[in-house]
């Protein structure tokens, strides 16, 4: 039960979606030199290669801004969303008032709220932290709330028998337990914020990948789009795959998904 | 109440079976009520039950399934306050105040981020003692247990049977005086279950803590304790106080002598009476 897998455990599990996608592109190739797409249509897979490493600068530039933007938007969100959990949970009228509107929230679509966010708050940083702390904070709210919720009964038993407070049973108990559910959250929250970012970017910025892609969109580059996405796609990776290694390290006593329970040993 | 009390009985009590009634009252519980539902129509669950734990002594409670023994904990600990009567515990009155027992339950609930270790001295924790003035004790007690080498292990690492020890050894090392552990061994297999006994009797007749056992197995209760209780089907009260005659240091052998077959045969005989009565009395309930 060693935390990394070993090279050739990786190996086996990374080989059939890496043969996947190079087929994949293998076929993209093919069809485009074969049918004769028009690059402003859909540029081949080399073609979009060869455009990224001729404006790598511009792109790292774009890049490194957005991750930033992605970042602290993560964290305040995030850290927005697991104070609400506590807060709800740990007082239960707060939470029957505002769990519901709290659901009813996710119904108004983000993009549709960027806008009047940069009316109110102009077109500075605050209002694309906020629209990456709303995307962000539902999910680690909810899973935080229902890690909280589903905290097993009779350790719970156990802590009021042995006269724990309220205080001592929410440290001990109720939030290292709730920990993989938090973790799930924060996984989604994870891939979230990138394309929070990305929407910010959109509606007003003057730097970033999102306001790189508008850029290219009214230059009909779309080799370029394709370059920005691809980044977006490993910017989301190497946010989840973190937020993945951070809880291998905080999760222990075999209780990380995956793990089968109760490996017996006598 | 009164009533039960004048049934108790005193069976052949042997000479070496200890002098627990001369030592100070424990646990005293004396006239409890509880019931559920709503007030309109209440549902009685405990119906004025009272029973003494002296210092030192083993005290086990055995009932019919649905007999109220949980919710009789539940009021021990302090998580439910009874409607009547009154828990003492060293003479002072305790109802509804917590932190006051150490706690066996029936799953061995310990927590799977922790090691055995730092399970362990939980209790300790929650009641604010330091963790390095445990850890000496813990460690010792852990070894006696036959949880050595385990102490970084995870719970999920251990059998059940070492799960078990190692939640009683949370319970043994607790603060408090009292002991209750809650049917700790019906999670268990028969073979594990009956090693557990004689795991639990050593060790015990080594501590002498004062403790209160629920349990449903006559057997078990025979062969552990010093007094019985036997409790009657919802509302339950104290159907009889049975004191065990065999003296300690006790052996699994006494389960072969005529005498603890006797009384296993009145203790089923009379478990099987208030099983069919609760039974019965379910149905007409429904009727």
């Amino acid at each position: 039960m060693s935390l990394r897998p070993t090279l050739n455990q990786w190996f086996r599990f990374a080989w059939p979606p890496f043969v996947a996608v190079l087929f994949f592109l293998t076929a993209w190739e093919a069809a485009v030199r074969f049918f004769g797409v028009e690059a402003w249509i859909l540029p081949s897979p080399s073609v979009i290669a060869g455009e990224a490493s001729k404006s790598a600068e511009s792109l790292w530039m774009h890049t490194l801004s957005t991750l930033q933007l992605t970042l602290i938007g993560f964290a305040i969100g995030s850290s927005v969303g697991l104070l609400v959990a506590c807060v709800l949970h740990l007082v239960p009228l707060l939470k029957s008032a505002l769990y519901p509107l709290l659901i009813l929230s996710q119904n108004v679509p983000t993009i549709a709220l960027a806008p009047l966010l940069m009316i109110w708050f102009g077109f500075g940083l605050l209002p694309k932290i906020i629209v990456i702390t709303l995307v962000c904070f539902f999910p680690v709210a909810v899973s935080a709330m229902d890690g909280f919720a589903q905290t097993d009964r009779t350790m719970l038993n156990y802590m009021r028998m042995i006269g724990a407070n309220r205080v001592q049973i929410f440290r001990k108990l109720e939030f290292p337990h709730a920990l993989p559910s938090l973790f799930s959250g924060l996984r989604i929250a994870a891939t979230y914020s990138v394309m929070g970012a990305v929407i910010a970017e959109w509606i007003g910025a003057q730097k970033g990948i999102g306001y790189y892609m508008i850029l290219q969109k009214s230059a009909f580059r779309t080799d370029r789009i394709f370059a920005a996405i691809v980044i977006i796609v490993v910017l989301s990776l190497l946010l989840f795959l973190l937020v993945t290694l951070v809880e291998r390290l905080v999760i222990r006593g075999g209780r990380r998904s995956g793990n089968t329970e109760g490996g017996e040993l006598r | 109440m009164s009533k039960s009390e004048k049934e108790n009985r005193r069976i052949g009590r042997g000479a070496e079976a200890g002098s627990e009634s001369d030592a100070p009252i424990k646990l005293e519980l004396s006239g409890l009520h509880k019931s559920f539902g709503s007030k309109r129509k209440p549902l009685p669950v405990i119906g004025g039950v009272s029973l003494q734990v002296h210092e030192g002594e083993f005290v086990s409670l055995i009932g019919p399934s649905g007999s109220g023994k949980s919710t009789l904990f539940h009021l021990i600990g302090g998580l439910l306050q009874p409607e009547q009567g009154e828990i003492r515990l060293d003479g002072r009155v305790i109802n509804g105040e917590r932190g006051h027992i150490g706690y066996m339950p029936q799953q061995p609930a310990l927590f799977p981020w922790r090691t055995i270790e730092d399970n362990v001295v939980l209790d300790h924790e929650v009641n604010g003692i330091p963790r390095r003035e445990t850890l000496d004790e813990a460690r010792r007690w852990m070894e006696r247990a036959g949880l050595a080498g385990f102490e970084q292990a995870y719970p999920h690492m251990l059998s059940g049977g070492m799960q078990q020890r190692a939640a009683f050894v949370r319970a043994l090392l607790s603060p408090h005086g009292l002991m209750c552990l809650d049917e700790p061994f019906s999670a268990l297999d028969a073979f594990t279950r009956s090693e557990m006994q004689t795991w639990l009797l050593d060790i015990w007749e080594e501590t002498r803590r004062s403790v209160l056992f629920v349990t449903h197995h006559i057997e078990e209760a025979l062969l552990l304790s010093d007094t019985i209780y036997v409790l009657s089907g919802r509302p339950s009260a104290v159907l009889r106080r049975i004191e065990v005659p065999f003296p300690r240091p006790r052996r699994e052998e006494i389960a072969e002598s005529p005498e603890f077959l006797a009384l296993r045969r009145e203790l089923t005989g009379l478990m099987k009476e208030e099983q069919r009565k609760t039974r019965s009395s379910d149905i007409s309930g429904i009727l």
